[in-house]
């Protein structure tokens, strides 16, 4: 591996995040550990979005749905008075996969504009069925008594939490880094670029895809279990539309088609949110233009600006959609 | 369930529909043109209730009001096309969606920072408050009906404008054809500057006209972008006539699935949950007719031809 800028900013963030709980406790700013939480959560999921968006081209309108189905299956087996983790964790994988593959298997027989419409509209059925679901307290959502314990693992404690979600976030990082690089990611990213060849080619592109699609759901729902357990809180304004466009800002922000891309984006916007809402309640008036401002002139992100000018080419996502 | 409940719900669901066909007519004119997702349409909506509310208050006249938001949308469309979308035509749909989005957040934060967070009252026009007997044993209110009326009338105009001027030509031929028609010389930039412009006006008025009914706040145009775009995308992108059906459509199924489903299955299964899962399938009613619609017609309902 040659150590470019590229490298070196993988290695250094992830140190970077390895090494901040002892940070947070030395100057003891317990927020920083829950901030930083939530940070590697969103950017797991934001991973996740980034296997079907950056590699296969799809843009999904509705991932935040899949965050909800994690965090809902978290809740409602405590509200059950289901105790322990391993419950949790088989549910929310469960219930993510079963229904990415019903609802991706709608969803892909569309393309283009359609699939981004198709999967907002099935977003906003999650959102509208969750607000239905009165005991699990409906539009207010509901609090969870309780995290997930795995073992000796008490994802309730801060640490452990941040722990359990630093070495989640490097496992989906190399699950994607071995998926994109293998005869499977070849022919997901040979559909973006041209589908009429990989057909032709005898590839059965549309399973490809729907399988690609329950794998990067399945990791947005193991970020929503996460997420319950940070919050301890679950409602129906996690599967909001806003929430799965914030998804895809991390992606674009950090870098289209590039596997840590994510990761980036994901720090860049809470850090900006958070930044700028110290200075001004009205953080959005200044994040919109931001975000058109980097759509129009830094269309590679922020990784793509760690690469080399004569690389980017190869390297950059590029139009696709 | 009563005859005459019926009838009021179904005149609700119409003027609910004609206001969503006012959004979606811009919506699918942009895009079948200029291949361009706005997202931003919901935000000419709010600030076109905005303006109206503004103006209201200003001069006292709700009517001066409403028609001074109608210009006013317009230029601001003209100017938010002229600022950020232009550079965003030759780009994907996602570069679109993103920018679109920022130009989400920084209107409702903008509306947020000029006018307050509260929700802002607007008065009927005085003419045209109170009821109308439609049938004897029916009376309607008299804004509501205005709206039917003038949504249709902007329908008929538009129907004429497409089909029978020779903007309107111009404009159904850039939507199946962008590339030739640029190259028998029409300036597309300016045409389309021009569609943009129109589109934000009717966003404008449709905001302008439902701010009495509902409350002017932040945000306020959100949900009805929604459906705006589940209303195009059924119609079929880029159909003038998908959009006036889906409208209509959509605006009933929605208003009558609402206020019917619950007792209905109330009555069906006599259980206590039935009222709450009616409500659940009344709200997501016409998102699973679009699922279902582009499960079997993937372009929608009208697609136009040659794209």
């Amino acid at each position: 591996m040659r150590l470019d800028l590229r490298t070196i900013t993988v290695i250094v963030v992830l140190a970077g995040l390895a090494l901040m709980p002892l940070l947070a406790w030395a100057v003891d700013e317990p927020y920083w550990l829950r901030f930083w939480s939530r940070v590697m959560i969103l950017a797991l999921a934001a991973v996740g979005v980034n296997l079907i968006l950056g590699f296969g081209g799809m843009v999904s309108f509705g991932h935040a749905m899949y965050i909800a189905i994690g965090a809902y299956a978290v809740g409602a087996l405590r509200f059950h008075g289901v105790e322990g983790g391993l419950p949790d964790l088989l549910l929310a994988v469960g219930a993510g996969a079963l229904v990415a593959l019903i609802i991706g298997a709608i969803c892909l027989r569309t393309a283009g504009i359609y699939f981004i419409m198709i999967t907002l509209a099935f977003a906003q059925m999650t959102y509208f069925f969750f607000i239905s679901q009165e005991q699990y307290g409906g539009d207010d959502g509901m609090r969870i008594e309780g995290g997930t314990r795995l073992g000796p693992l008490d994802l309730s404690n801060d640490a452990t939490l941040y722990y359990a979600t630093f070495l989640l976030l490097c496992g989906a990082l190399l699950v994607s880094w071995r998926l994109v690089n293998s005869r499977f990611g070849m022919v997901i990213r040979g559909a973006r670029s041209n589908e009429q060849r990989m057909t032709a080619l005898g590839f059965p592109t549309y399973r490809y895809r729907l399988t690609a699609y329950v794998i990067s759901a399945v990791i947005c729902a193991i970020a929503g279990a996460l997420l319950a357990n940070l919050t301890l809180y679950v409602s129906p304004a996690y599967t909001h539309w806003t929430r799965s466009g914030e998804l895809l800002i991390m992606v674009i922000l950090g870098g289209l088609g590039s596997l840590f891309g994510p990761v980036l984006g994901a720090i860049a916007l809470l850090l900006l949110e958070d930044v700028i809402a110290h200075f001004t309640r009205h953080w959005q008036l200044f994040l919109g233009p931001i975000l058109i401002l980097v759509v129009i002139f830094a269309r590679e992100g922020l990784f793509g600006l760690l690469t080399p000018r004569r690389q980017r080419s190869h390297t950059a996502g590029g139009s696709h959609g | 369930m009563s005859t005459t409940l019926l009838l009021i719900q179904t005149l609700n669901g119409l003027q609910f529909g004609v206001m969503l066909f006012l959004m979606a007519a811009g919506l699918t004119l942009v895009f079948g043109i200029m291949n361009l997702v706005n997202l931003a349409h919901g935000s000419l909506y709010m600030m076109g209730a905005y303006f109206a509310a503004a103006a209201t208050a200003w001069t006292g006249n709700p009517l001066l009001g409403i028609l001074f938001a109608i210009p006013a949308t317009l230029l601001l469309g003209v100017v938010v096309e002229f600022i950020t979308l232009r550079t965003l035509y030759q780009r994907d749909h996602l570069d679109q969606v993103l920018c679109t989005f920022g130009l989400i957040l920084f209107f409702n934060e903008l509306a947020r920072v000029l006018w307050g967070s509260a929700a802002i009252p607007m008065a009927i026009p005085e003419a045209l408050t109170g009821f109308v007997t439609i049938i004897p044993g029916l009376i309607y209110p008299k804004w509501r009906l205005a709206i039917i009326l003038v949504g249709l009338l902007v329908a008929l105009l538009l129907y004429l404008l497409i089909s029978h001027t020779r903007l309107g030509m111009l404009i159904r031929a850039g939507a199946s054809n962008r590339p030739m028609v640029g190259a028998l010389g029409v300036n597309i930039s300016l045409l389309f500057t021009l569609v943009f412009g129109l589109g934000a006006a009717l966003a404008g008025l449709a905001g302008a006209m439902v701010a009495p009914l509902l409350s002017v706040e932040p945000g306020m145009g959100d949900p009805i972008l929604i459906l705006t775009f589940v209303v195009i995308v059924i119609g079929g992108i880029g159909s003038i006539r998908g959009a006036f059906i889906a409208s209509l459509l959509v605006g009933l199924i929605d208003t009558v699935g609402r206020s019917f489903l619950p007792a209905l299955l109330r009555e069906l299964f006599q259980t206590q949950s039935a009222n709450t899962i009616g409500a659940a399938l009344a709200s997501m009613l016409i998102y699973i007719l679009m699922a279902a619609v582009l499960f079997f017609r993937p372009r929608g309902l009208f697609p136009p031809k040659g794209r």
